[in-house]
């Protein structure tokens, strides 16, 4: 089977021009394939590149060198070659990404951030609304904050609003930087029965994440960050 | 597996070939070009003198650019020279096709009739004559943009700041144009005021499908809004890409010292 995402030699470093131009090698040389139905552990102290890594794949930061070949329907793009509108396509319906902390939209209610997704799929917004809302009551943010916006939400409370938000539609690949780290012990059965559920229907997942229970329960292997470090 | 619709086979909307702004000797914008699809937000970011202003004058046909080409798609599908249109023509465009957002409410608003005139205006310019529809219309349109229908006789000189310019929007968009240029449409409001207009114009672009250029020297805007970014400095484009990599991966320098001024809250 063809996987999903196939990364070549990919290397990224970041170039301060107006702190003395000095350059900062973060990626030296990251090959990695990942198929359908496999959690990739990105392992490796803070600083080796991990969310670098996550944010390259998610098309956040360039490619440096290399290529990130992601399969898309029936092709395959190259995010080294890929075009601003290619990537938001790819975003629309291939790529999920959970950050580690939620880009808050001012005035924008907990249940759109999570329905916004599916909206962009030309899902209806009732069909979005209803999903968005078993989502959030799975991961118990309580009814009472889903028409506000999440501002002034705990950091737990945002955690699992963007958690929804990824997992709110079926992506090939999701890429998750730390998703329970701020959540106590029943929210994190929650999303491992969340990443466990995707990964049977095949979704491809690198993820990072620090809670080393959390990491044997859903990893099938480590990408060990060493490999990729910058000479 | 299904072809997704990843290259689409939509062609853009507008294509600017080596544009340049010139103001006798001094230099608006050099050598500008970009193509713009149908439902894409594009934001010009840089700081006051950066040519932006200049740019977003030519692509509107307000002045003429010394050189280049912009090419803008008919509603009949045809690819027209923008400059080579009739003087009728280009106006015809920007009462029907095109919105243009000012800065200021007060260039883009009669301030002496009223908000519902104002609205209707624009559709008595395509020719609406009946009067009770145009004044559904208006006050359809206010309900839109968040402005209570019973301030429909009201002249926008009583208004906000804020619903002036929410009024100013619902003037352009009420003739269902296809591409909006924005300069600046936030600046100069209170930030809670701005963050109600970045939602409505937000919502209204992805519910209209509408394109979209958008002037701002605040990225915070930019990010919000814009699917793509142009950075702009001394007439030039310095850099361009999707918005969230030239805001968090920026490769230029003169992006880079911007990017790095944002003061954190």
């Amino acid at each position: 089977m063809e996987p999903v995402l196939e990364i070549r030699g990919l290397a990224k470093s970041f170039t301060l021009h107006n702190q003395g131009g000095v350059t900062l090698p973060v990626l030296g040389a990251v090959d990695l394939t990942v198929h359908a139905g496999e959690c990739v552990a990105l392992h490796g102290r803070s600083g080796t590149g991990k969310s670098t890594l996550l944010r390259t794949l998610h098309g956040n930061y360039r490619v440096g060198a290399g290529q990130v070949w992601v399969r898309h329907g029936a092709v395959r793009i190259d995010l080294a070659q890929a075009s601003p509108r290619q990537i938001i396509e790819l975003r629309r319906s291939t790529i999920g990404y959970v950050s580690q902390f939620l880009r808050v939209i001012p005035r924008v209610a907990a249940l759109d951030i999570v329905a916004e997704p599916m909206r962009a799929r030309g899902v209806s917004p009732a069909v979005a609304r209803d999903r968005a809302a078993a989502l959030l009551t799975r991961l118990n943010v309580p009814e009472r904050l889903w028409h506000l916006a999440p501002a002034t939400f705990s950091g737990g409370e945002q955690q699992r609003i963007n958690i929804a938000r990824g997992f709110a539609v079926e992506y090939p690949i999701l890429l998750l930087d730390e998703p329970t780290a701020s959540l106590d012990g029943d929210n994190r059965a929650s999303v491992i029965g969340l990443i466990d559920e995707v990964l049977t229907r095949g979704t491809a997942i690198v993820g990072i994440f620090h809670d080393g229970e959390v990491r044997e329960r859903v990893a099938n292997r480590l990408y060990d960050m060493t490999e990729a470090k910058a000479a | 597996m299904s072809a997704l619709p990843l290259i689409d086979e939509e062609p853009p909307l507008l294509v600017v070939e080596g544009l340049t702004v010139a103001y006798g000797a001094r230099v608006g914008c050099r050598d500008v070009g970009f193509e713009l699809w149908p439902g894409e937000v594009l934001g010009i970011v840089g700081e006051s003198g950066s040519g932006k202003t200049s740019l977003l004058n030519a692509l509107s046909a307000r002045i003429e650019p010394a050189a280049g080409r912009i090419r803008y798609r008919l509603r009949d599908g045809h690819l027209a020279d923008l400059f080579g249109l009739s003087e009728a023509a280009r106006r015809q465009l920007l009462r029907t096709d095109w919105g243009i957002v000012h800065q200021n409410p007060r260039d883009g608003l009669r301030l002496t009739v009223s908000a519902g005139a104002n609205v209707g205006e624009r559709l008595m310019a395509i020719g609406a004559r009946h009067y009770g529809e145009i004044r559904g219309a208006a006050l359809d349109w206010l309900g839109k943009v968040e402005i209570d229908r019973d301030r429909i006789d009201d002249r926008p000189a009583s208004f906000s700041g804020g619903m002036q310019q929410r009024l100013q929007i619902a003037r352009n968009l009420v003739t269902n144009p296809r591409l909006v240029f924005m300069d600046e449409p936030t600046g100069g409001l209170d930030v809670s005021v701005q963050a109600r207009l970045l939602d409505l114009i937000r919502g209204l672009v992805a519910d209209l499908g509408l394109s979209a250029i958008i002037v701002t020297h605040d990225l915070a805007v930019a990010r919000l809004l814009a699917h793509r970014l142009m950075v702009m400095r001394g007439g030039e484009v310095v850099e361009s890409g999707l918005t969230d990599q030239v805001l968090d991966d920026p490769q230029h320098p003169y992006t880079q010292l911007l990017v790095s001024s944002i003061l954190q809250v």
